[in-house]
């Protein structure tokens, strides 16, 4: 528990990326599930940057009289990984609004209804 | 000799030009230039091999100018040079194969940007076979699965736009538990670079220290990538992703891009965490088990279809099964088996599914059982391509399929009888099934209807089909015949892969 407690940090986006995943995964709205995504992988970035800072440090950046530095390779990770997400995003965000536009609804199950009936479409 | 060791960072950085240079030319000039990179990729990749095959050690490639602790690197032997030479023919044979239907399935102002999307696949690929930074792996990995994405998603009918939402969705939960594992696994060892993950996990383990948290990051790790390849219970987004995409992108989704999936996962299991450690073993058996489940099942769903390219996407199912069957049964002899199957069933897939689009061609564009009666007669050289391709799925000698077929069984042997009973009970099992299924679709497209002649081809359009053709069922025919070189040149590799 007091374990808990002390790593709030991690904890908490371990929670976020938990509520993300069910959403990513059940959820049947298409935009609710793209924000689902979107809520995983910002608790990965804050689990990824949590653990990377170190109280009391400074900027990764070279100074004469500087004490310690917080490690950069995880900032550095988390950059990258924001560049990832933000084009996975907008693909399935394109994504949505071509199916809306064929199928005129957002919702998974009523889309499988209608390419189920529709028999000619192959 | 020294510019060898150069060339898989060549062939990623050749991939990634060949697709800016695509961007601006029209169509049929973007096919070439395609076509002319991926051959100069697969001979880069043999020279690799022919290198390191002379060499006799892995190399490692400083990338950039910071040594190992900081920078990145490549790092190859004889089974990534393998993997990367049969990976950089079949892309060839797909592209090559499949031109006609690109021309058919795409808007004429998008082709380019198709195979601009072929050519970045082309990059992850070989990136996800070079690297030797975890970080890079998932950077490679999402390319992979936004660029499967994209050439699935190109053919605008709503069918492919909704498999290709399911597809993603499925892939993305499966890129966010492995980056998962990743963030974990670096925040235990402090490392991306996989040989020094490698150094402190062991001391960590010899410690007996983060035992829980370091079973919880393989188990992540392996649900996440067993969902993007496809792997039994996470196989629901395979048929509809196969059955209604481009025959190109289908080849190449089935043939390469969940195998590159798969190669990753062994790449960790071997060099990251270390093939003998114990914590790997439960994942293992865990894979095992529903790798066998996946044999079965995915053989059973393929018996029900009523669509050919449905059934050959539910076979699928069951080859990815295959492969992960072989990881199950561990040793050195487990793992050559799956890779030798990664290399069979890369080379035979694609076959299946070109064949299948030229079948259905010539049967008014129904891929339904009842209207492919006769299809071999209108277009033999398809029902020939099929037949071979075919027989090499069920497992008839001479053929690739028998080959993997009989190293699995022979890996299995000499471990655990249990593991033994199950492995030769299972193949026996899904070779019955798999000669029912494949056998009554050659019968049915070998079968006249009144009428039936050949059909005439222009020679211009059917010559690149014929080549792609040719050349998978000589690949084929090579691995039955002569695997031995090759399967000694995995084993070799797998030796060296730590």
């Amino acid at each position: 528990m007091r374990n808990l407690i002390n790593n709030y940090e991690e904890v908490f986006a371990i929670v976020l990326f938990g509520i993300g995943f069910v959403t990513l995964l059940f959820h049947q709205n298409l935009i609710k599930k793209i924000i689902g995504l979107n809520i995983m992988d910002t608790g990965l970035y804050l689990f990824l940057a949590s653990m990377g800072y170190i109280y009391g440090g400074d900027a990764p950046i070279y100074a004469e009289n500087a004490g310690f530095y917080i490690n950069p390779v995880p900032a550095g990770l988390v950059l990258t990984g924001i560049v990832v997400s933000v084009s996975v995003t907008a693909i399935m965000l394109s994504l949505s609004v071509r199916l809306y536009k064929r199928y005129g609804t957002l919702n998974l199950d009523e889309i499988y209804l209608e390419a189920r009936n529709k028999i000619n479409e192959r | 000799m020294e510019l060898i060791a150069n060339f898989p960072f060549f062939s990623i950085i050749l991939c990634l030009f060949s697709a800016v240079i695509c961007s601006v030319l029209r169509g049929r000039g973007a096919k070439i230039c395609t076509v002319v990179a991926e051959s100069v990729l697969a001979i880069l990749s043999f020279a690799t091999l022919w290198y390191v095959h002379l060499l006799e050690k892995p190399v490692t490639f400083m990338m950039g100018h910071f040594p190992a602790p900081w920078g990145n690197e490549i790092r190859f032997g004889t089974l990534e040079a393998v993997m990367a030479t049969v990976f950089s023919l079949i892309l060839l044979c797909a592209v090559l194969g499949g031109s006609k239907f690109v021309n058919r399935d795409i808007f004429p102002q998008k082709i380019n940007l198709y195979y601009v999307l072929i050519n970045l696949l082309g990059a992850a690929l070989m990136a996800l076979i070079y690297t030797n930074d975890i970080f890079t792996g998932y950077v490679f990995l999402e390319i992979l699965t936004l660029t499967s994405g994209g050439i699935l998603m190109i053919r605008e009918i709503g069918r492919t736009t909704l498999a290709a939402t399911r597809y993603m969705i499925l892939n993305l939960l499966g890129s966010g538990l492995f980056l998962l594992g990743i963030i974990l696994m670096y925040d235990i060892t402090g490392h991306l670079l996989m040989a020094n993950m490698h150094a402190s996990l062991k001391v960590l383990i010899a410690h007996g220290s983060y035992s829980l948290p370091l079973t919880v990051i393989v188990g992540v790790m392996c649900v996440g990538l067993a969902i993007k390849s496809g792997l039994f219970p996470f196989h629901s987004w395979m048929p509809d992703t196969y059955g209604f995409a481009t025959p190109t992108s289908a080849s190449i989704l089935s043939g390469l891009v969940s195998k590159g999936y798969i190669f990753l996962l062994v790449k960790i299991m071997y060099r990251v965490i270390g093939i003998d450690q114990e914590i790997l073993s439960v994942a293992r058996n865990i894979l095992f088990v529903f790798g066998l489940c996946g044999i079965v099942f995915g053989s059973v769903f393929a018996l029900q279809q009523n669509n050919i390219n449905r059934m050959t996407s539910y076979s699928s199912v069951a080859q990815i099964g295959y492969i992960y069957m072989g990881i199950g049964i561990g040793g050195t002899a487990g793992f050559a088996a799956a890779m030798f199957h990664i290399l069979a069933h890369a080379i035979t897939k694609p076959a299946l599914f070109l064949a299948n689009a030229s079948l259905i061609e010539v049967s008014d564009d129904s891929p339904v059982f009842h209207d492919l009666s006769g299809a071999a007669h209108r277009n033999k050289t398809a029902g020939v391509f099929f037949t071979i391709a075919a027989m090499s799925m069920v497992g008839i000698p001479f053929f690739a399929g028998f080959t993997s077929k009989l190293l699995f069984s022979m890996a299995s042997l000499g471990h655990n009888p249990a593991k033994t009973g199950l492995v030769l009970v299972i193949l026996a099992i899904s070779t019955i099934l798999n000669t029912l299924y494949f056998i009554r679709t050659v019968i049915r497209i070998y079968t006249k209807r009144k009428g039936d002649l050949p059909r005439k081809f222009s020679m211009r359009a059917e010559l690149p089909g014929w080549i792609a053709g040719v050349s998978l069922a000589a690949m084929n025919l090579f691995l039955g015949l002569n695997s031995r070189p090759v399967i000694e040149l995995i084993e070799k590799g797998l030796l060296r892969f730590q």
